[in-house]
C-alpha cells in the first residue's frame, strides 16, 4: 500500500487524483483494501462476532494468494501453447485499458528510446529499436483477458522473450524478468522465468501488422497470453533478470502475482 | 453395504438422528462458502458487468474493490471444492444419494408440489424427502458442479482450455457461471423460506434430530 500512500502528496488535486484513479481502484482515503465498510458489516453480522477482524482477514487472504501461486505454478504447463483465432476473430476497436485516460498515456520518441537491461545477465548492453527490430519475429492471434473480466481478441508480432533471454546471456535459472514502464506513477511487474521461457511469450513491436500504436505500448509491450493482462506491461523501459521478488503496480496492491490463465 | 455406511444406519436407528453428523458439518461449511463466493463474486462482476443495467450495491458485496474481492473469491473457492467434493465422495460411497434423492418423478414431483402448495403435504417423517425436496437438492448439486466447472474454466482458460471450450469459449463460460449463481440465489431463496416454514427441518440440520 506504500504506493498509494505515495500517490498522496500534499499539494496535489486530489480531484484530479481520484479522476485518474480508476473507479475500480479502492477508496484512496482507504488504507486498507479488502473490505468496504458495508461488506464487511454483513460479513460480522453472518459470523456474528468480531473475531475475523479485518486485519487478521487481510493477512490470511494475502497467505492463501500466495498459495494460489503456487498452485498455479503448478499447473502451469510450459508447453501448453494458448488457442489462437483467424485474423477475422479480432476484436474492433481493440479497447485500450488502464488506469489513465489514453491521453495520459506515455508519447515516447522511439529514436531516443532505449530498452535498459540489468541484473543477472552477461551482456547488459541498452538496446534501440532498430537493434531490437533486427530479431526474428512471430506473430499470434491470441485472447487478452482481463483481471476485471472482459477478453478481446488481437494479433501481436514481436521477438520471443526466451530467444532474446539467449542473446543477452540472461540466468535463465533466475526466478523473474522484472520489467519498468514509463506509464505515469512508474508502472512495474514482475514475470515468473517460467512464463518468460514460454513459447508464446513476445516482446511485441506490431498490432495488428502495424507500428504498436501509442495506446497499445509504444515502442514495446511484453505479450503474455498465459497471463492476464495487467502481467503484460506496455511503454516498457527496462528488464531486470533477478532472483527477488520486486513487486508490482497492481501486484503490490492486492491482486495476485502470478494471475496466469 | 460399506462401513461408513453401516455405521449411519446404526446411529441413524439407535438416537433416531435425522441428519447424521457430516451432513450438518459439510451443510453449513458449503452454505458459508458459497455466501463468501456470492458476495464477493457480485463484486468481481461490477468491474465488467455482462448486463449493462444490471451492477451491484456494495451493499451485498464483499472485498470493497475488485482487488479484495478476487482474493476472497479464490480462498473461499478452497473452502468450496474441499468440502463440496467431500461431500460428493461421502453422499455417493455411503449410499446416502441413492437413499435421499432417488427416485424422482415428474409426476411425484408435480403431485407434491401441489400438495405442498395446498399445505396438505406431511413434514412427520423428516428423515424423507418429498419428491420437490429431492429435485431441488439433486438439482443443487448439480448447479454446484456445473458453476465449479465453469468458474475452473474462466479462472485458466489456457492451462484448462479444453474444459473452457466445453463451455463454448471464455465469454460463454462468464455466462454460464453467473447463470449457475443467480440460479442459486433463486434456490437459497426458496430453500431458507421453506427450512423457516418447517423449523423442525433448521433443528435437524443444526442438531441432527
Ligand atoms: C444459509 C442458509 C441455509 C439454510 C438456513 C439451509 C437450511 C437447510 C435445511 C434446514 C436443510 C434440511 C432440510 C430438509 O430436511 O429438507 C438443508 C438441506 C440441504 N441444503 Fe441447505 N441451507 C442453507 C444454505 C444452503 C446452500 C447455500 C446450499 C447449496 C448451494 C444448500 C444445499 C442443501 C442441500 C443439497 C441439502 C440436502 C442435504 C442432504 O440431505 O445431503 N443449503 N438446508
Amino acid at each position: 500500500m506504500g504506493r498509494l500512500r505515495k500517490l498522496l502528496i500534499p499539494g496535489v488535486d486530489k480531484k484530479l487524483l481520484v479522476r485518474d484513479a480508476t473507479r475500480l481502484m479502492p477508496d484512496l482515503t482507504r488504507r486498507r483494501f479488502i473490505s468496504g465498510g458495508a461488506s464487511f458489516g454483513a460479513l460480522t453480522l453472518l459470523t456474528g462476532c468480531d473475531v475475523i477482524d479485518s486485519d487478521s482477514a487481510e493477512e490470511m487472504l494475502k497467505k492463501v494468494s500466495k498459495f494460489n501461486d503456487a498452485v498455479q505454478a503448478f499447473i502451469f504447463n510450459p508447453h501448453a501453447l494458448a488457442p489462437t483465432f483467424p485474423e477475422s476473430a479480432i476484436t474492433k476497436p481493440f479497447p485500450f485499458n488502464a488506469y489513465y485516460e489514453v491521453d495520459d498515456a506515455p508519447d515516447i520518441d522511439g529514436k531516443d528510446w532505449k530498452l535498459e537491461v540489468s541484473g543477472l545477465v552477461e551482456n547488459k548492453k541498452a538496446w534501440t529499436l532498430d537493434e531490437l527490430y533486427k530479431l526474428p519475429q512471430q506473430k499470434q492471434v491470441t485472447r487478452h483477458i482481463c483481471v476485471e473480466g472482459w477478453s478481446a481478441i488481437g494479433s501481436w508480432t514481436g521477438t520471443p522473450l526466451s530467444y532474446f533471454l539467449k542473446v543477452i546471456g540472461a540466468d535463465t535459472t533466475a526466478k523473474y524478468c522484472w520489467f519498468q514502464c514509463a506509464d505515469k506513477d512508474g508502472y512495474n511487474s514482475p514475470l515468473d522465468m517460467e512464463t518468460a521461457l514460454h513459447p508464446q511469450t513476445i516482446m511485441a513491436f506490431r498490432f495488428a501488422d502495424e507500428i504498436l500504436p501509442r495506446a497499445y505500448g509504444f515502442p514495446m509491450k511484453i505479450r503474455v497470453p498465459t497471463k492476464l493482462g495487467f502481467k503484460n506491461p506496455k511503454y516498457v523501459i527496462s528488464m531486470e533478470v533477478t532472483n527477488d521478488y520486486k513487486g508490482g503496480y497492481w501486484e503490490d496492491q492486492g491482486y495476485n502475482s502470478f494471475s496466469g490463465s | 453395504m460399506t462401513s461408513l455406511a453401516a455405521a449411519e444406519q446404526r446411529t441413524a436407528t439407535a438416537s433416531r438422528v435425522i441428519q447424521p453428523a457430516w451432513v450438518r458439518v459439510m451443510h453449513w461449511t458449503n452454505a458459508v462458502a458459497i455466501i463468501l463466493m456470492i458476495m464477493s463474486g457480485l463484486q468481481i462482476y461490477d468491474a465488467s458487468p455482462l448486463f449493462n443495467s444490471l451492477t451491484f450495491s456494495r451493499t451485498v458485496t464483499l472485498g470493497g474493490w475488485l482487488g479484495g474481492a478476487l482474493l476472497w473469491h479464490f480462498a473461499a473457492m478452497w473452502l468450496l471444492m474441499v468440502n463440496g467434493l467431500a461431500y460428493l465422495v461421502t453422499g455417493f460411497v455411503t449410499g446416502r444419494f441413492k437413499k435421499k434423492l432417488l427416485p424422482i418423478s415428474p409426476r411425484g414431483v408435480i403431485s407434491d408440489a401441489v400438495a405442498a402448495l395446498t399445505f396438505r403435504l406431511s413434514h412427520d417423517d423428516l428423515s424423507k424427502y418429498n419428491q420437490v425436496q429431492r429435485l431441488l437438492y439433486a438439482g443443487i448439486i448439480a448447479v454446484g458442479i456445473v458453476i465449479v466447472l465453469s468458474g475452473l474454466s474462466i479462472w485458466k482458460p489456457v492451462q484448462f482450455q479444453y474444459l473452457t471450450a466445453l463451455f463454448g469459449g471464455y465469454d460463454i463460460a462468464r455466462y454460464v457461471h453467473f447463470f449457475c449463481m443467480s440460479t442459486i440465489v433463486a434456490f437459497l431463496a426458496i430453500h431458507v423460506l421453506l427450512a423457516v416454514l418447517v423449523p423442525k427441518s433448521l433443528r435437524a440440520m443444526i442438531i441432527g434430530h
